[in-house]
């Protein structure tokens, strides 16, 4: 069984996020890192392997984006990914989800998988919705936010919570996961993995290499332009106490919550 | 002929709260825009049921009655047959999950524009705008539209209109699902993990996540509502990994409750969490991370570790209550 696992590189949550108001897009400079949402996907390919169910060969972590991205890689392979397929191409930039999900399912359709998983969000992003999006590319069945999945061959079963509580539902494979972050813990990686990372294969290719339209990708492939930028309503700000002395702290909880009538 | 395709989801006999909200906002704007709303229902849904919506607004309701209840796929493919049958330009969901990842695969099926999180939706020039909170709500960004639409809600945008007497007329219609649509199957649906809490009702709600640490951490916001006379709600990380019942869950796939005092301990605040509680009349929060997002939007912040806060707040509130 062949895993592939999709990963994105993010603004670091530190850092404050902002778009660029001139060309409508996000700005790229700062520190940036492997989306964290990712690293429980990664974890469940590793569990998947581990659980021996199953026999996993390979483990493939997969991204699109800026030549920065290796870095995501890089972590993703010290996190246990065997190789990493990077797709970078200028032609790709401002891409909107359904071109995203367009030129990543390309891009997976060359690596066949038996299973590919998500994160539940890009912590940029925040459409959790670039799985559904690659499946109907790649005919496959798929669901989201998935918390507890059990391999078998040929078979998954999973478990997510939806509108109404939680649902189990048996998908046959090959599928679209994207995991929930109470699916595991990640573990750490070990300092010989992240040395190691570097030397392991890295395929770097362009949408030539893919076979995908470039009509249907970047800003002009885009269906959905965004733009006109606003600052959201205001709302008065918060009142905030630092605690240093609980005893105070509480004092002055008691007067604000006594101040509106809460604890009559 | 344009229009507005709706998906209505629906329950245990009931519609959905979002649907109707989303029900409700296209008819409105399909009224600017000068064509009509329908909605799409599938599985078991009586004549009667579907025709409710038309007290909402929607003309027509487009039903499939053999089509398996809950998945995204299988509802994917009906809304591409009856939008491509009938020409609809848009298509709208109201918050929850099911319908991103409708919309989602929809707008791949159709290689259309996809929105999600959507708060407003704007008619501009006879064309469907719509406006979209990013980066943790700190910005709002609009959509254009290059052609077909697809609008995904945010839990509560879309108000519910005062129903009407309209019935709307069902139309069955037969589709063929996709192959792939059929390799998921739903084994059990709608789970209820842990004893069944009413939190609705309560006027103060101290709500805990995974900064308490452990499900143990749960007894000291327990101690608090009971001196404050209230209840105890959750988010989703502690409700999925079994601390607390998924009934006390607030948020994008749990309640929605509006409360006059919601103290949060040991929750960042997240945006899926947010949406079910933001109208709440005073939100107070206690989180160790002086950056943490909830403090963007709370009433009053407390910077510092609820471990050491929230037993004297107990205490401090049973003697201030005499009790
Ligand atoms: C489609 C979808 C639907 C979702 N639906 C929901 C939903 O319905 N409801 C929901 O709640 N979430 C939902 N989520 C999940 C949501 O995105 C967040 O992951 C979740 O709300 C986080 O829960 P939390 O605040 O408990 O945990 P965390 O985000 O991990 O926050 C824990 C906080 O505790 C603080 N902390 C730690 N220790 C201490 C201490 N000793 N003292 C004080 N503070 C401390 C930390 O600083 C941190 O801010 C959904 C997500 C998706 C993608
Ligand atoms: N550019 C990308 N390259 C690879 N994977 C991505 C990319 N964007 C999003 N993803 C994957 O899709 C998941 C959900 O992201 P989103 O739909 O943007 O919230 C992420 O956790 C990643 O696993």
């Amino acid at each position: 069984m062949k895993i592939c696992v999709l990963v994105k590189e993010v603004p670091d949550a530190a850092v404050e996020k902002r778009i660029d108001p001139s060309t409508g897009r996000m700005d790229r400079s700062g520190e940036r890192n492997l989306n964290p949402y990712d690293t429980h996907a990664i974890e469940a390919a590793m569990q998947v392997r581990e659980g021996g169910e199953v026999e996993v060969d390979e483990i493939v972590a997969v991204t699109m984006g800026p030549s920065s991205a290796v870095r995501a890689l890089h972590k993703a392979v010290s996190l246990g990914a065997d190789r990493s397929v990077h797709l970078s191409d200028d032609a790709l930039a401002g891409s909107d989800v359904v071109a995203t999900g367009y030129a990543l399912a390309k891009l997976l359709e060359r690596e066949s998988p038996d299973l590919v998983l998500l994160g539940q969000q890009s912590d940029d992003g925040e459409c959790y919705t670039i799985g559904a999006v690659v499946a109907d590319h790649l005919q496959m069945p798929s669901l989201t936010q998935v918390i507890k999945m059990d391999v078998t061959p040929g078979t998954l079963r999973c478990e997510r919570q939806a509108e109404y509580g939680y649902d189990t539902v048996e998908i046959a494979l090959p599928a679209v996961i994207s995991v929930g972050d109470a699916i595991n813990e990640p573990r750490y990686p070990s300092l010989k993995a992240i040395m190691g990372a570097k030397k392991k294969p890295l395929d770097a290719v362009g949408i030539g290499d893919v076979g995908l339209e470039a009509e249907r990708v970047g800003e002009a492939g885009s269906k959905v332009a965004c733009g006109d930028f606003k600052p959201p309503p205001q709302k008065a700000a918060g009142e905030i106490i630092e605690d240093e002395d609980t005893n105070e702290t509480v004092a002055k909880i008691i007067a604000w919550l006594d101040e509106r009538k809460l604890l009559a | 002929m344009s229009g507005i395709l709706v998906f209505a989801l629906h329950y245990e006999g009931a519609f959905n709260k979002n649907s109707l909200g989303g029900v409700s906002e296209a008819a409105k704007l399909a009224e600017q825009l000068g064509c009509e709303a329908h909605a799409v229902v599938i599985g078991d849904v009586s004549d009667e049921l579907a025709a409710t919506l038309g007290n909402y607004g929607a003309t027509k309701v487009f039903r499939a009655k053999d089509v398996p209840e809950g998945l995204a796929q299988p509802v994917v493919d009906v809304m591409a047959k009856v939008m491509g049958d009938n020409g609809h330009d848009y298509a709208l969901f109201g918050g929850g999950l099911l319908g991103f990842e409708i919309g989602a695969g929809l707008a791949a099926r159709l290689n259309a524009g996809v929105t999600m999180e959507v708060t407003h939706v704007n008619v501009a020039d006879g064309k469907l705008t719509a406006e979209r909170p990013i980066h943790g709500d700190s910005s709002i960004s609009t959509s254009h539209y290059k052609d077909r639409g697809i609008i995904i809600g945010r839990l509560n945008a879309f108000e519910i209109a005062a129903p009407s007497d309209a019935a709307a007329v069902v139309e069955d219609v037969d589709v063929q699902l996709s192959e792939f649509s059929t390799r998921a199957t739903m084994v059990t649906r709608g789970e209820q993990r842990g004893e069944d809490i009413d939190i609705e009702s309560a006027d103060i709600l101290v709500a805990g996540g995974r900064g308490l640490g452990k499900p143990e951490g749960f007894e000291l916001c327990e101690a608090l509502a009971e001196a404050l006379g209230g209840a105890v709600a959750a988010t989703r990380a502690v409700v999925d990994a079994g601390w607390y019942p998924y009934s006390t869950q607030i948020g994008q796939t749990g309640k929605t409750v509006s409360p006059k005092l919601y103290l949060a301990a040991g929750i960042s605040g997240a945006i899926q969490h947010k949406v079910g509680f933001q109208s709440a009349e005073n939100i107070v929060a206690i989180n160790k991370d002086s950056n943490a997002p909830i403090f963007e939007y709370s009433d009053l912040g407390i910077v510092g570790d609820l471990n050491k806060i929230l037993p004297k707040l107990t205490e401090a509130v049973k003697v201030r209550k005499g009790s």
